[in-house]
């Protein structure tokens, strides 16, 4: 059924028919009419965010922690300026978004009008695809357009730019199932000659490993399923990127924790030294492969990806396999199991006992004190008294962001938000908001340090306001840590600017907020403390006042391989020479 | 077709192709880009290659399918065998772009540019451009009593060459339009 309706109407009943049950957004000038729209129905939610970066992150988290599009509504100029950020966060994190922006009315455009910005100028190198929509006919059918084109293949963010006189015009609304096909249909099944290769090299491989990344995620929980499955039915052991964390659960005997940078020994050595890495989902992150040069030097490489352009662009694989995760595990293992479930069990009993060498080393010890609170410890014990609780974790970036991959533990797909490819500092308040109002019930944990927090502070209005009880558990030690962490190790230990000054008194700052503060700096109270944040049943702004010179262990410093890691403070000493320094 | 049995011409193929991957050695490749013409495609387009730091030598664009509403975009880029894997695949993935065709690679191809030259000169100068343009099967197109304008279509080594051999003659001016091109064969 079309019939004609204003453009304003439009938005709204495209997103209903698109199923949006929930919006994050900012009122201003160029977006009235459609704000009078929602004004006049109960259909779709909408949450009033404190600033425009706040609505995308909040987007970003719903969006990750359900698996459906997060939808923002920002005004045009300022409102859109603001956005870009999330949108590229979006981008690299692979999250699908659909943001309506409001424009000036199209007669304006090119005047430098009030609040006039080139939105889609501006946008498109952070977008998937935008569109500016000049017409009210083309309104609807572009909105549908986009929830396609941000959900189908590699998920991503899109911007529909709607000039304020197309918003106020009527045209003739086109209902979903009316629109023509797009030509944009990325494959999803990959090549079944690559995947047959692929299983006959399973089958022989001495040291094989899955190196999985955040499309097993984005797939939805049937790959994460289908990874544990194949996991399970091969006895290989099995290693993540920060991004793909849950989908194979932690407590997994196959489980060799996350690699990379900040990764487990286990995990980067197995990587270093594997005959077979199957990657699926990941794309070889410059977290991830250290140099490349020296990366993984004696295995075969599969690459399973929906993206053609992420194979072979930094890491040349031996069989690319262009499809839908989901798709081409279920097709792996269908193959490997009427080929007769073979492996290589004298090989791998063999890798399994120098992992096991390696799990060993126990790199993630570190020194505990009984005066002062240790980040390691303070995740520890968040670990120990959540456990099995029905429970959510976003974060912010930097050391608690990488302390949290290590000593959290993740049993499901979708249960971890964090910023991954961008690494934006103040991701993770609005994140946890975004989670919250996704699952109401469900215990949501910000893990924050104090300099990313306050990015995105002022989103405490938003949780107050929508009464969403997100627990923000800062782990605060009066640092920029990572800067801080890189200035020791790699600038003489000249600490330029990376210290905060002028904190507010955070539980003071809950007050005024009208939430609950809750601060701590001795290890005997804190597992009180942190009971006492997951009880009530509001917001808690937790101030987890830490060491404040620990450092992130282990490491591989920029510019070094996989197998030179450094394990703790005493590895330290004049390792990163001129040429790391220059990269990040 | 490739030894993976994918299509010829297909844009999804980039990531199978089997030359040395390693080879330091720049290659110049013409591909031709089959987009939808919507306004800001053009921009997305170019901005990939600002973007990922590719090059562009040239670069060509109009509509060619007045009802489909397509453009076809011929861009002439320059790079090591893996940027240029790399550059078709990005193509590739983008929303806008229906197909991608490397014409350098999936065999022989004709390229044409078209170029005006403005000429000024006077005696034995002026009568020597004008023996030059017949040999380069040049038209004149616009003519005074000192100046000519020259019309020539061809490689772009041979407006190059024409452009060589028209500088000590009293070049003032030149307008190249860029690459076309289309594979030889049905």
């Amino acid at each position: 059924m079309t019939k004609a309706m204003t453009g304003a109407r439009m938005v709204v009943q495209a997103l209903k028919d698109q199923g949006v049950e929930v919006i994050f957004g900012y009122p201003g000038g160029a977006v009235l009419p459609i704000y009078d729209e929602i004004f006049q129905q109960n259909d779709i939610r909408h949450i009033l965010v404190r600033h425009e970066q706040g609505a995308v992150h909040m987007a970003e988290g719903y969006a990750r922690s359900t698996g459906k599009p997060g939808v923002v509504l920002v005004t045009s100029g300022p409102g859109a300026t603001n956005a870009v950020t999330g949108l590229t966060d979006a981008l690299l994190d692979s999250i699908p978004l659909v943001v309506l922006s409001g424009q000036v009315p199209t007669f304006m455009i090119g005047t430098d009008g009030f609040q006039e910005a080139d939105t889609v100028g501006i946008t498109r190198p952070c977008t998937k695809m935008n569109w500016l929509v000049k017409d009210t006919e083309k309104l609807s059918e572009t909105i549908h357009q986009a929830f396609h084109v941000a959900t189908q293949g590699r998920p991503g963010p899109v911007l529909i730019d709607i000039p304020k006189d197309v918003q106020f015009a009527t045209g003739t609304y086109t209902p979903r199932e009316k629109i023509k096909a797009t030509h944009y249909q990325p494959k999803v099944k990959g090549d079944i000659d690559q995947i047959t290769r692929l299983v006959e090299m399973m089958e022989t491989a001495e040291r094989p490993l899955f190196y999985t990344g955040g499309g097993v995620i984005n797939s939805g929980p049937a790959a994460s399923q289908l990874l544990r499955e194949m996991v399970e039915a091969t006895g290989f052991p099995i290693t993540s990127t920060l991004m793909g964390l849950g989908s194979y659960p932690a407590s997994g005997k196959a489980w060799l924790g996350m690699l990379g940078m900040h990764g487990l020994y286990e995990a980067n050595l197995a990587m270093h030294g594997c005959d077979l890495m199957i990657n699926v989902g990941a794309r070889f992150d410059d977290r991830i492969t250290g140099r490349i040069k020296d990366f993984s030097p004696h295995s075969k490489k599969a690459h399973i990806d929906i993206d053609p352009s992420s194979i072979n662009k930094v890491i040349r694989v031996d069989v690319p396999i262009v499809g839908d995760v989901g798709h081409v595990l279920e097709d792996m293992l269908r193959l490997w199991k009427a080929r007769g479930r073979k492996v290589n069990k004298e090989g791998l009993a063999k890798w399994w006992a120098q992992i096991n060498e390696w799990r060993a080393v126990n790199c993630l010890d570190f020194k505990n004190s009984e005066k002062t609170i240790k980040p390691q410890y303070a995740l520890q014990r968040l670990e120990a008294l959540t456990k099995g609780m029905d429970r959510y974790i976003t974060t912010e970036v930097g050391q608690h962001q990488m302390w949290a991959a290590q000593f959290l533990g993740f049993e499901d797909p979708n249960r971890w938000m964090t910023s991954g490819g961008l690494g934006t500092m103040g991701y993770g308040l609005p994140a946890s908001i975004g989670v919250q109002v996704a699952h109401p019930d469900a215990l949501v944990i910000n893990v924050a340090g104090e300099a990313s927090w306050l990015m995105n502070m002022q989103e405490m209005g938003t949780a107050m306001q929508f009464r969403t009880p997100v627990k923000q558990f800062i782990l605060n030690n009066e640092r920029l840590g990572m800067v801080r962490q890189w200035q020791e190790l790699l600038h003489g230990e000249r600490y330029s600017h990376s210290w905060s000054e002028s904190l507010p008194d955070f539980v003071k700052l809950a007050e005024a907020f009208g939430c609950k503060g809750i601060k701590c700096s001795d290890p005997k109270d804190l597992d009180d403390a942190i009971m006492d944040m997951i009880r009530y049943p509001g917001p808690v702004i937790f101030d987890c006042l830490v060491e404040k010179h620990e450092n992130c262990f282990p490491m591989i410093p920029s510019g070094k391989p996989h197998n030179e890691m450094l394990l703790g403070e005493d590895d330290t000493q004049g390792v990163i020479g001129a040429k790391g320094a220059v990269l990040v | 077709m490739s030894p993976l049995n994918i299509k010829k011409g297909s844009s999804s193929h980039s990531a199978y192709d089997l030359r040395d991957p390693n080879s330091p050695l720049e290659e110049t490749h013409t591909l031709a880009v089959l987009v939808a013409n919507e306004s800001g495609v053009l921009a997305r387009v170019i901005g990939l290659f600002s973007g990922r730091g590719y090059n562009i030598d040239s670069l060509t664009v109009a509509e060619v399918d007045h009802e489909g509403h397509r453009s076809r975009i011929t861009i002439v880029t320059r790079g090591t065998p893996a940027v240029i894997e790399q550059i078709k695949a990005q193509l590739a993935r983008m929303v806008p772009v229906h197909d991608v065709h490397d014409l350098t690679a999936e065999g022989p191809a004709v390229q044409r540019e078209l170029a005006l030259f403005k000429v000024a000169g006077k005696g034995e100068s002026r009568i020597e451009a004008l023996r030059l343009a017949e040999i380069f099967r040049a038209n004149v197109v616009d003519s005074t009593l000192e100046s000519f304008v020259f019309e020539i279509t061809g490689t772009p080594e041979k407006i190059d060459a024409f452009g060589d051999l028209m500088r000590p003659l009293g070049l003032r001016e030149m307008a190249r339009t860029g690459v076309a091109a289309l594979s030889r064969g049905a």
